[in-house]
């Protein structure tokens, strides 16, 4: 029981851990609290829906359905990259001078913004993903669990590998470099525009796939998923340390944890409740997070 | 005879030992200043002075009390009071109201008499005005009064940083380098202003780069370097140390 | 110089300053193409092919016409030249001015007596939502501590007035002090943790506040009944009279959203509020003239939250039902937006901006459907052409850390 639901919560945490690379990775860059960062996830879901049902139509689910879902993935990628990215341009680049509220409240904008549109262009009502997969069961170690679970937190342990492999990268040196310190990269001949939207696009790609896997998983999707994942998410931020990558993972994996053995062993019903009291105990006791460092502001 | 004294101050930000066990007092009603290169840890010393850092180590007494633990609040209620290097006024509000918030814990009134507004909650807000406009005059900036502070140009903002501190009716007045981006008639101004300070009976404290300037105007010198005191004394005894020529002379090649 | 004379002297046939034209106009269709384009191809999957090119269509049409439209100065600038803009302050309005004052109060007071109970209901809840914005006004303008739960303490001084009506019997009258009590300490309980994190922070705590607050609510069945909300709350009674009518709240309302304004003002214009804006402006130099930071957060919390609880017991009174739906995240943004639009920091800006987000939907019935789309984009279109709302509060929102 309790291990069925450590992987239970090791599912939900691996989503969470991919969504909230997304907000420390901008948090770290610009220090900005993305708050639309959640609904990128929610675009995900619903753009895997649409892909994978033009794939459909198409007849290709049927001919060969791992690459119609390769495919699904794929464009669902580009396309919240694209998203991100063009959300930063328009929304955050023009505050980067302003006072820190104002891209915060920008966000919350932009967060409204594309629940709205969403609601407003595929309706207020669940939507169904139209193919179900990985339904399969696999025993492992007596804990029951199907190919898709499997197939989740073995895809997010790989993006997480990926993104941690790309920190060593030239780019991701840059990344890391300009978090630290934007006008000295500057100085270096780092070009921070070009950092930040990367930022951006990597985020939302790693939402985008996320969002892919949570609908697949609990087969429903509705346009208000993003809020609460986007919250749940940057709790797992925070909770690791906010601007942290491998904080963002261990607070994710930590996160989904609390939550399904909640759940599971206090009530359900109050399962959305945990996240944010986890976040409201880590920010009184140790607002730097587990992994985050400490620092004093000059005067 | 001495209402300030801090014994063996440190401060570490991590590894950076940015003080390092500095002790020293200060003569009541004197002008004191601090001088070393960029970095040596002057407004640090400041910082924990005033509450706004905690200082690693050390302790600092201030008319008979341990102050090194307080809040920048309650050192200011006692009576420290601090301009700081980049400015650090109120932009949006007043050059008025400015120097009334400043005497914040010199009127005290609740809630329930600002929004009741009776006689004597009248006087005493007229009383901070007038107060107000004293250290605006003071200062040379009554003529201001009614713009905003963040409109103001740069040397007289610099002033309301003083005038403001003096709202506060300090024993002590630390000024953060007065006189930073000024030009030399704005300077020479300031440093008379800066002795009228002290013709209130107040203690002062500078924090300057120039050492011409502070030889001409304070009685007492302290020169840190690296965060260590390397000596202090009258102007002379500084001016002739060895060690205050050779960390200036090695600044000063490396401009 | 040199070359520009050469490449003059070189073309025979179009002078310099055409060539440069056409070359502009070229680089704008480019641009006004790509951006097109982008935009069509964003729109795609949830709008299909055709609308996606109708977007692109438009898109590519209007955005030059935008363009040498902006030419004139950039949108804020241009924004600030429509007559008046600019100096959109209390000025702006000479009947709200001394002498002008007690006719416009009298307008106010004569008001239920010339409008249809439609429009008369549309008042009453912007009165609801004003107390609401004045009151975050004090904590988000003033003191600059962003707040987005400010619904939960909306919904603490709902609720108080709700259960104590329906559980205990108890009138409107002795309720409407409770109110503001419990939404005050409830403030306060979170506020003394809370107030020692960097603004952004303790934005996310104010909003997890908002959210356990709404799921206990939905949750707690046997206090709060759940998401079916507690219905048959009493209206006011005055000696036995019922005062339900909608003239009364229109009354009780204005009265208060008077006496508030007045109390608000009084409080800016003194220490305590000269102190909240010193916090806003700059934190440590407020310290560091003796201001008790945290002392004079605190206030600012429960002082906001003070109006929210009046606010509460109104709406429950009014409504004679409360449930949970009506204390979302979206109605902490809602009441934000109204603090933002009228200009942060003002409190003629949060009447205006309550005046206006509720009124503004039940005047364009059509875009109803609309209505959260367009607070969203016009959110983001405020931060950056006018982060100073309409009747210019400060520049923008400026917080501590
Ligand atoms: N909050 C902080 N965190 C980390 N290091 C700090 C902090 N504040 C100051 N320092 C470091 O401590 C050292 C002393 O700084 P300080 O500002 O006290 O120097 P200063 O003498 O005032 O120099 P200047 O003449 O440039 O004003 C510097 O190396 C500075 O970088
Ligand atoms: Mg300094």
């Amino acid at each position: 029981m309790l291990l069925q639901q450590l992987i239970n919560g090791l599912t939900l945490g691996g989503v969470y851990a991919i969504i909230a690379l997304g907000y420390t990775m901008v948090y770290g860059i610009l220090e900005l609290i993305n708050f639309a960062h959640g609904e990128i996830y929610m675009l995900g879901a619903y753009l895997g829906i649409i892909f994978l049902g033009i794939f459909t139509s198409l007849g290709l689910t049927a001919a060969n359905f791992p690459l119609a879902l390769l495919l699904t993935v794929l464009m669902t990628v580009l396309f919240c990259s694209a998203y991100g990215f063009t959300m930063e341009k328009v929304a955050y680049k023009p505050l980067r001078n302003a006072p820190r509220l104002s891209p915060l409240i920008s966000a919350i904008g932009v967060s409204i913004f594309l629940q709205n549109y969403v609601m407003l262009t595929q309706g207020a009502t669940d939507k169904v993903f139209p193919y179900r997969y990985g339904e399969t069961h696999i025993r492992f170690l007596s804990v029951d669990l199907t190919a898709l679970q499997a197939a989740i937190i073995i895809t997010s342990a790989l993006l997480m590998t990926g993104l941690h492999l790309f920190q060593k990268t030239r780019m991701g040196k840059a990344m890391r470099a300009t978090a630290q310190d934007k006008t000295m990269a500057a100085l270096v001949g780092i070009n921070v525009d070009t950092i930040i939207s990367m930022t951006f696009i990597i985020g939302a790609g790693l939402a985008a796939v996320a969002g892919i896997m949570v609908a697949s998983y609990y087969g429903i999707v509705n346009y208000s998923i993003g809020y609460m994942a986007g919250i749940k998410a940057f709790t797992a931020a925070v909770l690791g340390g906010i601007g942290s990558i491998p904080g963002a993972m261990l607070g994710g994996i930590l996160l989904g944890l609390i939550e399904s053995i909640g759940a599971a062993y206090i009530s359900s019903e109050y399962k959305d409740v945990y996240a944010f009291i986890v976040l409201l105990i880590i920010l009184l006791i140790r607002p730097s997070g587990i992994l985050g460092g400490y620092s004093e502001e000059k005067v | 005879m001495f209402v300030l004294e801090a014994r063996e101050l440190t401060k570490h930000f991590g590894g950076l030992k940015a003080l390092e066990a500095v002790s020293f007092k200060v003569k009541e009603g004197a002008i004191h200043s601090i001088i070393g290169p960029n970095g040596a840890g002057k407004t640090t010393l400041f910082n924990c002075l005033t509450g706004v850092t905690r200082p690693t180590r050390g302790s600092i007494h201030f008319s008979g009390q341990e102050i090194s633990r307080l809040q920048p609040h309650e050192v200011a209620e006692l009576g420290i009071a601090r301009t700081f290097q980049n400015i650090r006024l109120f932009p949006e509000m007043t050059v008025m109201e400015n120097v009334m918030v400043a005497q914040h814990t010199r009127t005290k009134y609740g809630l329930l008499s600002a929004v009741l507004r009776g006689s004597s909650f009248m006087s005493k807000e007229r009383a901070v005005r007038e107060k107000g406009f004293e250290y605006l005059e003071l200062m040379g900036l009554e003529d201001h009064a009614e713009a905003l502070a963040g409109n103001l140009p740069y040397g007289s903002q610099r002033r309301l940083e003083i005038a403001r501190a003096l709202a506060t009716e300090p024993k002590i007045i630390l000024l953060d380098e007065p006189t930073a981006g000024m030009n030399p008639m704005e300077t020479l101004e300031v440093m008379d202003l800066i002795r009228k300070v002290k013709g209130l009976g107040k203690t002062v404290i500078l924090i300057e780069h120039d050492m011409k300037l502070v030889m001409g105007i304070s009685e007492w010198i302290l020169v840190l370097d690296h965060g260590v005191g390397i000596a202090e004394g009258s102007p002379e005894e500084v001016r002739n140390d060895p060690l205050v020529i050779e960390a200036y002379l090695g600044r000063e090649t490396t401009h | 110089m040199k070359g520009v004379v050469q490449d003059q002297a070189r073309s025979s046939r179009k002078s310099i300053a055409q060539r440069a034209r056409e070359s502009a106009g070229r680089s704008v269709m480019l641009r006004s193409f790509f951006i097109a384009a982008w935009a069509a191809l964003l729109f795609l999957p949830f709008h299909g092919i055709r609308s996606a090119l109708v977007l692109f269509a438009g898109i590519f049409a209007g955005l030059p016409v935008m363009q040498s439209a902006m030419r004139l100065g950039g949108p804020g600038e241009w924004m600030q030249r429509l007559p008046g803009f600019r100096a959109f302050t209390l000025r702006s309005f000479p009947f709200l001015r001394t002498s002008a004052l007690p006719v416009f109060l009298l307008a106010l007071f004569v008001l239920p007596f010339t409008l249809k109970d439609y429009y008369l209901d549309v008042l009453v809840m912007s009165g609801i939502y004003m107390l609401l914005a004045l009151g975050l006004n004090v904590i988000v303008g003033f003191t600059g501590l962003l707040n987005l739960g400010f619904a939960a303490f909306y919904a603490i001084g709902a609720y108080t007035y709700a259960l104590l009506n329906t559980k205990f019997g108890l009138g409107f009258w002795p309720s409407l002090p409770l109110s503001a009590v419990a939404a005050t300490l409830s403030g306060l309980l979170l506020a003394v943790p809370a107030l020692r994190l960097r603004g952004d922070y303790l934005a996310i705590v104010t909003l997890g506040f908002g959210e356990i607050l709404r799921i206990v609510l939905n949750n707690w069945d046997s206090l709060t009944n759940g998401p079916n909300g507690i219905s048959g709350i009493a209206p006011p009674f005055l000696f036995g009279i019922s005062l339900g009518s909608l003239n009364f709240y229109y009354y009780l309302v204005l009265g208060l959203v008077l006496l508030s304004v007045l109390i608000i003002r009084r409080v800016k214009s003194s220490r305590v509020g000269r102190a909240w804006i010193a916090i806003r402006e700059n934190e440590i130099a407020a310290s560091s003239v003796g201001v008790n930071v945290t002392r004079y957060k605190l206030y600012a919390f429960a002082f906001g939250t003070f109006w929210a609880g009046i606010a509460g017991a109104l709406f429950a009174a009014k409504m004679r039902f409360v449930s949970p739906e009506s204390f979302t995240f979206m109605e902490s943004v809602f009441i934000l937006s109204m603090v933002i639009l009228g200009g942060i920091g003002n409190i003629y800006g949060a009447l205006a901006g309550a005046f206006i987000l509720v009124l503004l939907p039940e005047a364009l019935r059509d875009v109803q459907m609309y209505r959260m789309l367009l607070l969203g984009a016009g959110l983001v279109l405020l931060m950056i052409f006018r982060p100073q709302g309409i009747l210019g509060g400060r520049k923008g929102v400026r917080i501590r850390g």
